[in-house]
């Protein structure tokens, strides 16, 4: 019997007009021994199908929490979502049920790691673990879902997939395991799929060979991608939009070519002045002095305040700058973003 | 050439490969560093760039003496490090010393900062008297942008830039000419990596240092380097002055490796020349006869697997490249 996609993992109450997915003002907090870490103080971000979101900041800004939050693998205590929305179609996710969201993972909603190798489970073969989504959400037997598994290794391209499914994780290369990760995301055709810095342990050349894998993927399913990096370069290739997160909230959201070219906000700025250009060979490179603050004490006003050089008086005072749109479809929050943008 | 500081003479490394427990047997070689030979001269910058497993790595850990070499030479001023023995051996290596990549591992949690910075002075006592350590250590904090009344923290009060900043003063503790950075930046944020690489470059300037600066950014390379050796599968495929290796690459591997960095830039996105590779790099314990490269390569003949390509200079290359058909070639770049 040939299950259909349709009858069996749609979300009761999801309208298919509606945003593929919309989140707003989330917040999540790490409830620890040492105090309260404000990890994701109000971010606020919408994906179109076939749309390419890129979530850019350094480590400790909130772009994986979020990322888990939205997959509702949070690790919870400590982690508590405190506010805010997470909407599939509509339907607000956190309102969920635990049952009905398990089957959202991976029908609606897929992830891909960083860390491969740590992500899959090395006493498993890969066919077997991929065969495992097959059987659990789809009720297929073992020998069908071992072929569907055979099938997927091959889109991904893995060579000989007939032969390697009956290997184990260790024995692929990095990019390899890479590719099986994206296979088991991209298993039950879901919607949406988020890739957690996919290409931060990779080199350069096998980088290459995933981002075109996944680009190519993408545009076959039509699906949503938020790619969450620190890549200024990856993210240029590859993304239609950007959310620039700093201290748990997305201080500029814009096109791509927009960031590039005309920064709204002095962190986003500073981050493209701090990259080695061709022109600066020999000088010094722009610095962002001190340190993204500890989240268990943001500064007051602006987080990014005490490491800006435009910052004036309104930034070092609650309440912290608002989202104000630079343009149609651009916001940032800082009270001086015609300065920032050069007017 | 007076000024060389350092310089290598085929340099080969292999680690066996053994079978068995009680009676072990050597059944095969990885042949992590295979002829390598670069030379470093005073006050310059050497980048070496390749891929995981290519021997980058391999070669900084023989360069400091951390790893015995299977054949080859080490020349630091006009010693062989390889044949040097005992005080010798020990005073040499004063002249040579290292950055690591982690600075998370690479700080021992137990020891001050004091203690860490400090500790080459106990393995060197000559360089330094006892009673002026504290003092000497203090103004090795000043030297790297720390707070010198900091000398009694421990690294775990550090941020990530610092702690790398503490692995350069224990670098600098012992006076060496020479340092090898093994990845100094590549575990640290973009607005971080710029401190250091600022750091470093000023260092330079102030202390006439030479670096062996090994990465796999290859931007950050391009910026810190005057010359760049591009090295796969234990050997070094092409070597010259930062422009040429970065504008004029006439090795296909060096050629593939540049179109595969992503470009900060979206308007040139679609319009760069980029070149997949496909598969991965082979395994060094069995590399492919002739050009190791040529099992990845798109201009690959016979002769590739036939005959090893040296690294030379040759018809259409102004600066040593180990491929029989090197060649520039026009790509888009923009970095």
């Amino acid at each position: 019997m040939t299950v259909t996609k349709a009858h069996i993992d749609v979300l009761p109450g999801a309208d298919p007009r509606a945003p593929l997915l919309e989140v707003n003002d989330l917040h999540v907090e790490f409830r620890t021994q040492y105090g309260v870490a404000k990890a994701v103080n109000g971010a606020n971000f919408r994906l179109a199908a076939g749309e390419t979101l890129a979530i850019l900041g350094e480590s400790g800004c909130g772009k994986s929490v979020t990322a888990q939050a939205i997959m509702g693998i949070l690790d919870s205590p400590p982690g508590f979502i405190t506010k805010g929305q997470i909407k599939y179609r509509g339907v607000d996710l956190l309102g969920v049920a635990e049952e009905q969201r398990r089957k959202v993972r991976a029908n609606q909603i897929a992830m891909i790691f960083q860390d491969a190798l740590s992500a899959l489970n090395p006493v498993y073969t890969v066919g077997f673990q991929l065969a495992e989504l097959f059987r659990i959400h789809r009720g297929m037997s073992r020998k069908d879902a071992k072929k569907r598994a055979i099938e997927l290794l091959d889109q991904v391209k893995i060579p000989a997939a007939k032969t390697r499914v009956d290997d184990y994780p260790h024995q692929f290369s990095g990019g390899m395991r890479q590719r099986v990760m994206i296979a088991m995301a991209l298993a039950l055709d879901p919607e949406v799929l988020i890739a957690d810095e996919p290409t931060t342990a990779l080199d350069v050349t096998v980088q290459a060979q995933i981002m075109g894998l996944l680009a190519d993927l993408q545009k076959q399913r039509n699906m949503g991608l938020i790619l969450i990096t620190h890549d200024m370069g990856v993210v240029a290739d590859v993304a239609d939009r950007i959310s620039v997160m700093y201290a748990g909230k997305v201080v500029e959201e814009a096109g791509v070519y927009d960031i590039y070219s005309r920064p709204a906000h002095p962190y986003t700025r500073a981050l493209l002045e701090s990259i080695p250009r061709l022109d600066m060979k020999g000088q010094q490179l722009n610095v962002i002095q001190g340190l993204p603050p500890a989240l268990t004490s943001i500064p007051q006003g602006c987080a990014f305040n005490p490491r800006c050089r435009f910052a004036k008086d309104p930034c070092r005072q609650d309440p912290a700058p608002p989202a104000y749109a630079v343009a149609p479809q651009r916001t940032a929050r800082c009270h001086f973003f015609r300065e920032v943008l050069g007017e | 050439m007076s000024d060389v500081v350092l310089e290598t003479k085929s340099l080969v490394k292999h680690f066996p490969i053994t079978q068995g427990i009680v009676f072990q047997t050597k059944v095969g070689a990885v042949r992590a560093v295979d002829g390598v030979d670069i030379q470093l001269r005073r006050g310059e910058t050497l980048g070496v760039v390749g891929e995981s497993g290519c021997g980058k790595s391999t070669l900084a850990k023989l360069l400091v003496g951390l790893e015995k070499p299977t054949s080859g030479s080490i020349m630091v001023r006009g010693q062989d490090m390889v044949k040097l023995k005992g005080n010798a051996l020990r005073r040499a290596r004063r002249n040579i010393q290292m950055v690591l990549q982690d600075p998370y591992t690479s700080l021992n949690p137990r020891m001050t900062v004091g203690d860490i910075i400090g500790e080459p002075f106990e393995i060197h006592p000559e360089v330094v008297p006892k009673r002026g350590r504290q003092a000497a250590v203090q103004d090795l904090l000043d030297t790297v942008g720390l707070n010198p009344d900091h000398i009694n923290r421990y690294p775990h009060q550090f941020s990530g830039g610092q702690r790398q900043r503490i692995g350069i003063a224990r670098a600098l503790a012992l006076k060496p000419e020479i340092i090898v950075c093994d990845e100094p930046v590549s575990a640290l944020d973009v607005s971080i990596q710029a401190q250091v690489i600022n750091l470093l470059e000023r260092l330079q300037n102030e202390l006439g240092l030479s670096y062996i600066f090994i990465a796999h950014d290859l931007s950050v390379v391009r910026h810190i380097s005057d010359r760049v050796a591009v090295m796969y599968l234990g050997r070094v495929v092409e070597e010259g002055h930062d422009q040429q290796i970065y504008e004029q690459p006439t090795h296909p591997y060096t050629q593939a490796l540049l179109s595969a960095v992503p470009v900060p830039d979206p308007r040139l996105r679609g319009h760069r020349d980029q070149i997949v590779l496909e598969g991965d790099v082979p395994s060094p314990a069995n590399p492919p006869s002739g050009c190791r490269f040529r099992t990845r390569c798109w201009k690959a003949q016979d002769i590739c697997s036939q005959q090893d390509p040296f690294l030379q200079i040759r018809d259409r290359s102004a600066h040593p490249s180990a491929c029989h058909f090197a060649e520039v070639r026009d790509v888009v770049r923009g970095h």
